[in-house]
């Protein structure tokens, strides 16, 4: 039955306004979200001046880097007026070598658990999971004790041993579902040729896994960094992260706040894992389906 | 090196490269919490003792304002929380889904904040939602309402996630059911409604389950954004917890108030863990 | 009363970008015709089918159905019904919610709806199942229910995309037998895509063999089988394939066709035009081939290499004399071995020429 218009080839596009809704949820929406990025970075640029007659979505009138400055180098976390650098320098130095020792113990044991047979193995696979979900409070305190008992108290290497321990669930069951995944051919094959544990580990299985690497790079660096709790109790005095003296800077101000070296601060403390995660493009999905979907 | 040898070495090699997890489940794991579910049975104070008190503590701790309110709190928040994050980001995946332009960007816009800390999160809303110079110029002050700023603060960070749990379950469903549903004359949201939300039990059981158990956890956000206050109008578990162990020095309170804890958070993983075994094993 | 509707498809074309899928394709379908296109993969006969069920977008050309022009019409507009390779059935309902879940949105009175069900169940012998779940069913239960979902429908069009690849091979026995029965039934107009020329080959009222966008033939199973218009044609349909003989053809005097020493006679043979001189390719099925005491005089020699007993007959695998395989079928208890010499001929009758230039039948 046909109109005016004989229909012949492609449908007529009809954007309806069903679509139109559909842009419109997304738009809007997506500016929720962003809101608080733009916020944070305009507040960041402003003068006080500027910050008390204004309001908070305004562009910078006069825009200055002073708050980032102050925030850096002078702004007070505590006793100290020494700026969120000293905060930045701790973190780095927690995040290496935590991130590495951890990757290293947790891609052994998921490919201790994938391939050789050891007694309990299951069983340690499946506890290993359960306990993931465990909020730290249960943990804190023993813990505490544990090492004060052994005279590591609170210290850098405290810290990076505290996150190599609560890493661990997550990493073992990244790699070893990346091993199991992979054709147990591959295995048995280098058995034959005589390769032992360490060797196969080593030279093919780490090769191998180059993507859960990468990923697992960027779970525990984004993991790591954004942590408070455990570096609040266990890092020490000399080596709280950059997310403790942030809150530090920006709650224990008497006075009037100087919001702008605030949200300065505050996008200090964001830029690493935003790099991460805007630089790793599809990494960071993969990184989540493969962690958050335990077991 | 013999056959027998060469294999009893790996063996050894194996077993010993499992040390560390056996020990961290063994210490770590499974001794922390037996002492900390112990402390809590004893009148451990200031200092740890092992005067055996029964369930004391915890008739202590259930008749303790601080602690009520913030489990009370906890529950608002939690089902709030969890609800309206589901929702958002069910939504938003159903909404990417439907082969928009700029998918990418779109996702990295909505997934971003789960990348930042939690401390970061709450110190951006708590600025956004400053009475003062804050966008909404009356909720802060009134102790009702702290509990929908955090809302909305951990909705903005966790529903990217939600979003991207979703999102993978919906490509995991065969194209050629939506042409069936399209020759069948399903209208859109008929087919989401009836047939594909159905389909996504594990992806919603999955979701639910992460955000569930970081709502027990939360700590971060409430101490950066709120302090817990007005008054103890945002205090929570977690904080009540930190707070007795350390500036206030009851060993035997913040115990039995993390094993309290515990035990919520096993009520809820331990379903869903046999449900994901079971499933596991029948197909 | 069944509905049978005519579809024709008027110079339809389909392009993805720069890649041309289809191009200016005409094909008439008639009420109650079994149509079967045939091709290997990414021969474009999904990409058709798709269109017609309007899944898809025709870049250029008009569809009808029924005598209406449904170009630009919705699937569920159409007058169409579709059967899916992957069944594609609802997997959180039952078998009666899937086949019923359709007509309800549409707004049927649940009594017809109940009707039309019951039909449909009993037709496929689903009526046992109509509680279950699509995940508490073989691969050829799904596959049932997913055609009772069509026959619901009650349209004059049935689309069927390649649904017996999924199954195994008995399976594929049984619902192909199945699915001639519904035809005759229904009397219904169906289109089925395959690339299983038995089930073409079994099925169709005609075939529709398609390569490369284009349909080579469009004819009754018989004569693709006996007068495949080209090579292509010829070596796609029938198992196991024709077999193939380079040469060339001599037109002086009696056409003959010439291959290595042997000369065959082509005497009796149609030709499709007029002959031309010039290398060509013989072409005749295994089971044409007389052998033995059927042979003809001044016939050739071939070389058995191997035999096939195949239960029902026999394979036998030769080699002419400059070397040339050759495929032949003997009954079954014949007492053939390797190394034997048999005589074969080609009559005329069975035989297809091919242009080696063109590949088209000569």
């Amino acid at each position: 039955m046909s109109g005016p218009v004989t229909p012949r080839g492609p449908r007529p596009a009809r954007t309806s306004p069903a679509r139109w809704g559909l842009y419109a949820f997304l738009l809007i929406t997506a500016l929720f979200f962003l809101a608080p990025l733009y916020v944070m970075l305009v507040t960041s640029l402003k003068s006080m001046d500027e910050i008390r007659q204004g309001n908070i979505v305004a562009l910078p009138v006069s825009l200055t880097l002073e708050p980032w400055i102050k925030a850096w180098s002078s702004a007070c976390t505590g006793l100290n007026c020494t700026g969120i650098r000293v905060g930045f320098f701790n973190s780095v130095k927690i995040l290496v070598p935590s991130v590495f020792v951890s990757i290293i113990i947790g891609s052994l044991t998921g490919y201790a658990l994938s391939f050789w047979r050891v007694r309990g193995a299951t069983l340690l696979f499946g506890a290993m999971m359960s306990v993931a979900f465990i909020p730290y409070q249960i943990f804190i305190y023993p813990l505490v004790r544990v090492f004060s008992f052994v005279g590591l108290g609170q210290s850098l290497l405290t810290i990076v041993i505290i996150h190599t321990i609560f890493g661990l669930p997550t990493m073992t069951l990244l790699f070893r579902n990346y091993f199991a995944s992979l054709p147990p051919e591959l295995f048995k094959a280098a058995r034959v040729d005589g390769a032992g544990f360490y060797q196969i580990y080593a030279r093919i299985m780490m090769p191998m896994a180059t993507p859960m690497i990468i990923v697992a790079i960027i779970l525990q660096v984004t993991g790591i960094w954004n942590d408070f709790i455990l570096g609040l109790v266990f890092a020490g005095r000399e080596n709280l992260p950059m997310t403790v003296q942030l809150n530090n800077i920006v709650n224990s101000t008497q006075g009037e706040r100087a919001y702008n070296v605030d949200m300065a601060a505050t996008m200090l403390t964001a830029l690493l894992p935003l790099i991460v995660y805007f630089g790793s493009g599809r990494w960071f999905v993969r990184g989540i389906a493969a962690g958050a979907v335990k077991g | 090196m013999s056959a027998s040898r060469f294999r009893i070495s790996s063996r050894l090699s194996a077993a010993s490269a499992l040390l560390p997890a056996f020990l961290v489940m063994g210490v770590v794991y499974i001794g922390s919490t037996s002492w900390t579910v112990w402390m809590s049975l004893t009148s451990s104070r200031m200092l740890p003792s092992n005067a055996f008190v029964g369930l004391r503590q915890y008739e202590i701790l259930f008749s303790n304002d601080r602690w009520l309110t913030s489990v009370h709190n906890l529950v608002v928040f939690g089902l709030m929380f969890v609800l309206a994050s589901l929702a958002v980001g069910f939504l938003l995946a159903v909404a990417i889904d439907q082969k928009v332009r700029a998918e990418d960007t779109l996702r990295s816009v909505f997934l971003y904040p789960y990348a930042m800390s939690f401390v970061v999160t709450g110190l951006v809303w708590q600025w956004l939602l400053n009475p003062t110079h804050g966008i909404q110029k009356l909720v802060r002050g009134k102790p009702d309402t702290v509990i929908y700023c955090l809302v909305i603060a951990g909705v903005w960070h966790a529903a990217g996630l939600v979003m991207a749990i979703m999102l993978a379950g919906l490509r995991g469903i065969d194209e050629d059911i939506w042409k069936a549903a399209r020759v069948d004359g399903l209208p859109a949201w008929r087919v989401y409604v009836s047939i594909v939300v159905p389909m996504l039990g594990a992806s919603f059981a999955t979701a639910g389950v992460l955000l569930s158990t970081s709502v027990v956890r939360l700590y971060d956000l409430s101490v950066s954004m709120t302090n817990g206050g007005p008054g103890i109008s945002s205090e929570v578990p977690a904080k009540f917890v930190m707070d007795h162990l350390f500036e206030r020095a009851n060993i035997g309170l913040a115990t039995a108030a993390a094993t309290t804890m515990l035990i919520t958070v096993v009520s809820v993983v331990a379903p869903y863990m046999y449900w994901r075994v079971r499933k596991a094993g029948v197909r | 009363m069944p509905l049978k509707s005519q579809v024709e498809i008027r110079d339809v074309s389909i392009r993805f970008g720069p890649v041309r899928v289809l191009e200016q394709l005409s094909l008439t379908v008639a009420p109650s015709e079994f149509l079967v296109l045939l091709g290997p993969s990414g021969c474009g006969k999904s990409t058709l089918l798709n269109a017609i069920a309007g899944l898809l977008d025709v870049s250029d050309g008009e569809i009808h159905i029924g005598g209406r022009n449904v170009t630009w019409d919705e699937p569920k507009d159409r007058g169409i019904a579709m059967v899916f390779q992957s069944y594609a059935l609802y997997p959180r309902m039952s078998v009666r919610k899937n086949m019923s879940f359709g007509l309800q949105v549409a707004g049927t009175p649940q009594p017809e709806i109940d009707r039309r069900v019951g039909e449909a169940a009993q037709m496929l012998r689903l009526t046992d199942l109509l509680d279950r779940k699509p995940a508490a069913l073989s691969g050829g239960q799904r596959q049932r229910v997913a055609i009772g979902r069509a026959l619901v429908r009650q349209t004059g069009v049935y689309l069927f995309d390649e649904p017996l690849s999924n199954l195994d091979a008995q399976l594929r026995a049984e619902l192909r037998v199945e699915i001639k029965r519904l035809h005759a039934r229904l009397g219904a107009t169906m289109i089925y895509v395959t690339h299983d020329q038995i089930e073409a080959l079994t099925l169709a009222d005609r075939i529709a063999v398609m390569q490369g966008g284009v349909i080579q033939q469009l004819a009754p199973p018989r004569e693709i089988y006996n007068r495949p218009v080209n090579r292509f044609v010829a070596a796609f349909v029938g198992s196991p394939a024709m077999n193939f003989l380079p040469g060339r053809l001599d037109t002086a005097g009696r056409p003959v066709f010439v291959a290595g020493d042997h000369r065959i006679d082509l005497e009796g043979y149609a030709f499709a035009g007029p002959v031309p001189a010039g290398p060509a390719t013989l072409g005749i099925r295994p089971e044409h081939v007389r052998t033995g005491s059927l042979a003809a005089p001044a016939s050739l020699s071939a070389r058995v290499d191997m035999v096939e007993p195949m239960g029902a007959d026999t394979l036998v695998w030769c080699r002419l004399s400059d070397g040339t395989p050759l495929s032949l079928r003997r009954e079954a208890d014949a007492r053939i071995q390797p190394g034997d010499t048999l005589p074969v001929s080609f009559p005329a009758e069975a035989l297809s020429l091919f242009d080696d230039a063109t590949g088209a039948r000569l």
